[in-house]
């Protein structure tokens, strides 16, 4: 029965995350199964979702309510189409490109126009952060997003 | 200590004849119940270190060609308990992850058991690296390097074919299921863990991860896998010497096309694996260090709690572009392009105040270092950026130091792992 019910969420269609509206931050909580934490400030919002396997995701909201930006720590990484959203083939083809690049096996760093991102770690801990450029508010510094 | 069975082919024994003819000295030697001192110690030259539990490392191209900073290894593995064997070379050397997974386009001589969950359907792992995932089946293999074997190990065998890849595997991002994007035949994961995922895994539920699946004709569904079971650090499956390991790679000043070293096994188990004036670094319940750094330019230091030491990192990585005033590359932003080359210090401090020490590197523009040495895989200055959670130190830190890594829960002299030496 557990494993049963863990494959169905696991097909849930309810992805959201990185540049959706906040209220998609329920629509996360729920897919994660994780509890929720909330805090605010002048110029965003940050939504602290610690999910049952141990990882804490932060999305980071603006007054006008868009996840500007994500941030993940944890054990191993979170559901990333779930994170990363509409984003998430964007991620999915530059970590492609790197792998296929010559030099050989390293953090991932992708740095475009309409998507910043830092993923790093090893077995057992993995943290990261991404954001939308054209999202931030202003005065809110990049560096904000960890 | 026994001596060891020795099961090869005759191709094997061929091609390890010297190291056996040594390690079977050295192996009659201890049971003779004398000290043999015919052997080097770690104090010396790395490359010169010979011994039943001293494997010969190399960083050269790898077998994809154009790795920069990759050490790599041959690793037989067979049957169990048989002599069908195949050794298997361009296996890169990982710290940074436990277990031995191995490309199935290069597993071609040898037959392996998959392993079958209690339903008897066969069980398949989901394993997340930081860019991307190995999805292949959990097989049983006896591995052997240099005089030491590990029987019935669990390995996985990547293949993203054989199974179709689970949408919870697939969400983690782009599959490393080819040479072209694995960029080794395989990787050998001799970390500070003994099995890759742990307790979560064991039952299923919310709180798994999602890495092991048994797969009947249905469809594949996460399964619970017992520690024995999981993909597994094989030294510390090894019948001796299998506390940990020593990574020995001599000091690599300027770009070299190569560099010859050892993996040797057991730490404090052997005259050659002593800790000796090694300096300790406890690590956190991640596995990590902190890194205590002053960026250039800026007047302040910091502490970057998730450090660590990667073999299988190709660079030093560290910060960001943004916050660490370091230039990245125009054409390759995830590595620095200083104008002229960088020297730089931090301070690693162990978790809970056990070890400290400053680590002195240079950054150089990585540009330059692909362009004017194309011939060269070994650069101890290419660096870039990661995230601001920590230090990844790469390869290029092991160049001229004997790295020690001690497996969780293994008793050694300096006590019990995990932790880091150097």
């Amino acid at each position: 029965m557990i494993v049963l019910a863990s494959a169905l969420l696991n097909c849930l269609p309810a992805f959201a995350g990185l540049g959706d509206d906040v209220s998609s931050v329920l629509a996360d909580q729920a897919h994660m199964q994780g509890a929720l934490r909330t805090t605010q400030t002048a110029a965003y919002t940050v939504h602290e979702i610690k999910t049952p396997t141990g990882v804490t995701v932060r999305e980071y909201a603006s007054a006008s309510g868009k996840v500007f930006g994500v941030a993940w720590q944890g054990p191993w990484p979170p559901d990333m189409r779930q994170v990363l959203s509409n984003y998430f083939d964007t991620y999915r083809q530059a970590s492609q490109a790197q792998a296929s690049s010559h030099a050989g096996r390293k953090p991932l760093v992708i740095k475009q126009p309409e998507l910043v991102l830092e993923s790093g770690g090893h077995m057992r801990s993995f943290n990261g952060r991404a954001y939308v450029p054209a999202l931030l508010p202003s005065g809110v510094s990049a560096e904000t997003i960890q | 200590m026994m001596v060891k069975e020795q099961r090869v082919t005759k191709d094997e024994m061929r091609r390890v004849n010297g190291i056996l003819a040594v390690a079977a000295l050295l192996l009659l030697g201890v049971g003779c119940g004398g000290g043999s001192s015919s052997h080097t110690n770690s104090n010396t030259t790395s490359n010169t270190n010979t011994g039943a539990n001293v494997q010969p490392i190399t960083v050269n191209a790898g077998p994809a060609g154009n790795y920069a900073n990759g050490a790599f290894t041959s690793v037989t593995v067979c049957t169990p308990g048989t002599t069908t064997c195949q050794p298997i070379d361009g296996v890169l050397v990982d710290t940074g992850s436990s277990g031995l997974r191995i490309l199935s386009s290069a597993l071609t001589g040898v037959t392996l058991p998959q392993q079958k969950a209690a339903s008897g359907a066969p069980v398949v792992e989901c394993l997340p690296f930081v860019s991307g995932f190995t999805w292949g089946p959990v097989e049983s293999a006896d591995v052997q390097m240099a005089g030491e074997k590990a029987s019935s190990v669990p390995v996985q065998v990547i293949n993203d074919t054989a199974y179709p890849v689970p949408t919870a595997c697939a969400n983690w991002g782009a599959s490393q299921g080819t040479l072209s994007s694995l960029r080794a035949n395989g990787i050998l994961g001799v970390g500070l863990l003994a099995q890759d995922c742990g307790e979560r895994c064991v039952s299923t539920g919310a709180s798994n991860p999602n890495f092991y699946y048994e797969c009947p004709a249905s469809g594949c569904v996460v399964v619970g896998e017992a520690l024995s079971q999981q993909v597994a650090n094989p030294v510390a499956l090894f019948s001796s010497d299998n506390n940990g390991v020593i990574i020995e790679l001599p000091a690599a000043p300027n770009p070299e096309a190569t560099l010859s070293g050892s993996l040797i096994f057991g730490i404090g188990t052997q005259s050659n694996n002593a800790i000796g004036s090694a300096t300790k670094y406890a690590v956190d319940n991640f596995g990590n260090f902190t890194t205590v750094f002053k960026a250039p330019g800026s007047s302040t230091s910091q502490s970057y709690s998730s450090s660590f030491l990667d073999s299988g990192s190709n660079g030093l990585f560290f910060l960001t572009a943004a916050s660490s005033g370091i230039q990245d590359c125009a054409d390759a932003n995830f590595f620095y392009c200083p104008t002229s080359t960088l020297g730089l210090s931090a301070v690693n401090q162990g978790a809970g105040g056990v070890g400290s020490g400053t680590v002195n590197f240079s950054v150089a523009n990585a540009d330059s270092l692909f362009n004017n040495f194309s011939n060269d895989t070994v650069l101890g200055e290419l660096a870039g950026p990661n995230t601001l959670a920590g230090f990844d130190w790469g390869l290029p830190f092991f160049y001229g130091r004997n790295v020690f890594t001690a497996i969780e829960g293994k008793s050694t002299p300096s006590g019990v792992g995990p932790y880091w030496a150097y």
